[in-house]
């Protein structure tokens, strides 16, 4: 589904890792030296940024929120509602947004969960332009949080070096000085099982046997409630469906590649990113690459390159921005936008 | 087409082009791995403009298997 809105954009935007770094090229357990050394090489991801345990994805989401609305100078009372994207919450009930809504002192805000991964930005940016677009409401705080360092094993062949815990915050409003933006958005159930933990939701309840670790064909070793992901069925999902997504929204919005600045793309992993952009012909400089340093984040990946990679450019100028996300679900779409200049927080690295 | 692919396939798995037979079970080769796999996608793709789905290339044995798929799926 393709569509546009205009006089809504993005006002503002921050973003929190942990301090905590973590080395791939360090030894680590079920990993030989040479399986680390060849993933580093593959999927460009070196470095990792991991919570510890107690800290949570909306701890993550609070830090940047908290930063971005006392810089920004926001009266709390005027932000009229908060999602906040994760599949990591606090608990299984409440949702987080509503625990994130008091804790931030928003008490105007109704608060809302969405349930996705690493197409939530993109989802939660289409959310709150769709409440400001037809309501009364001008002002809204995207969240987008993961720690996956606890939710998937460490020990897992496929994913257990890939991912990278981070929260981000993302102020949306109505100002007619907003121009048009266009989004794309798609979901393929007969593909879930790509990206899943098979147990420890309602369908396969928590018990004994679904937190006992297992050793599996490939070395893995993982429980059922730990995340399980086909590298290949997803990287297959990038090269087809997400290259068509990303062509099909330049075509909708009638851009070429060159009328747009900047690409940031969910940082899934070096190895893919570079097949995509390669074949969609967009130059190297037009896609900033944050995955060396902070690992496949999720959901927040896309505004934490923002932070990290685009900061000191949105902050002076106006940038035509192309963003797209997929992953889980699956789950995918894009963007186009116009953004700046902005207020971009200073990555806060001590959460 | 099939010297080109075998040629890529070579460079994937950092092997004599002559090890390379038609009848080759691919997956028994000794650098077969799932970096080898994500690359082999990618050439077929980048050379041959097909991206092949997981399930289809499951079944998909021998070099000539893969020579046939690509042929009568481009």
């Amino acid at each position: 589904m393709n569509l546009y809105f205009e006089g809504i954009g993005i006002a503002g935007i921050s973003a929190a890792v942990p301090p905590k770094i973590i080395d791939n090229l360090e030894p680590k357990d079920n990993f030989s030296p040479e399986e680390t050394k060849r993933f580093v090489e593959s999927t460009g991801i070196r470095f990792r940024r991991h919570t510890e345990t107690g800290t949570c994805s909306s701890d993550l989401c609070f830090a940047a929120a908290e930063k971005l609305i006392e810089e920004m100078d926001i009266d709390r009372l005027d932000i009229q509602a908060l999602i906040f994207v994760s599949h990591t919450p606090d608990y299984r009930r409440p949702a987080t947004s509503i625990i994130l809504q008091d804790r931030l002192g928003l008490k105007n805000a109704f608060a809302l969960d969405i349930n996705l991964g690493c197409s939530g930005f993109i989802y939660g940016l289409y959310t709150a332009f769709s409440f400001i677009n037809s309501s009364q409401v001008n002002n809204i705080l995207l969240l987008n949080g993961e720690t996956l360092s606890k939710s998937y094993s460490l020990r897992d062949k496929s994913s257990g070096l890939l991912f990278g815990d981070a929260g981000a915050a993302t102020l949306i409003k109505r100002d007619s000085n907003f121009g048009k933006s266009w989004f794309s958005l798609f979901s393929d159930g007969s593909r879930h099982h790509l990206i899943k933990a098979q147990a420890g939701g309602y369908r396969k309840q928590s018990s004994i046997e679904t937190v006992e670790e297992r050793l599996y064909p490939d070395g893995s070793i993982r429980s059922e409630e730990q995340g399980i992901m086909d590298g290949a069925g997803i990287f297959t999902f990038i090269l087809s469906d997400v290259y068509r997504d990303i062509n099909g929204l330049l075509d909708f919005a009638k851009f070429d590649v060159d009328q747009i600045d900047y690409f940031v793309l969910h940082q899934a992993n070096h190895f893919a990113l570079e097949h995509l952009r390669k074949k969609l012909k967009i130059p190297a400089d037009k896609v900033p690459i944050s995955l060396n340093q902070f690992g496949n984040t999720s959901g927040p990946s896309i505004p934490l390159t923002v932070t990290s990679c685009l900061n000191n450019i949105i902050k002076e100028q106006s940038k035509k921005i192309m963003f797209s996300g997929f992953g889980v679900g699956l789950s995918w779409g894009s963007a186009i936008m116009e953004v700046g200049p902005v207020y971009v927080g200073e990555l806060i690295t001590d959460i | 087409m099939k010297d080109l692919f075998i040629e890529k396939l070579a460079e994937i798995l950092e092997c004599e082009i002559s090890e390379l037979s038609d009848d080759l079970v691919f997956r028994n080769h000794d650098r077969w791995d799932s970096l080898a796999f994500l690359s082999t996608i990618a050439m077929i793709d980048d050379h041959f403009g097909l991206v092949i789905m997981n399930d289809d290339f499951e079944p998909l044995k021998t070099i000539s298997d893969i020579l046939e798929y690509i042929e009568s799926n481009k």
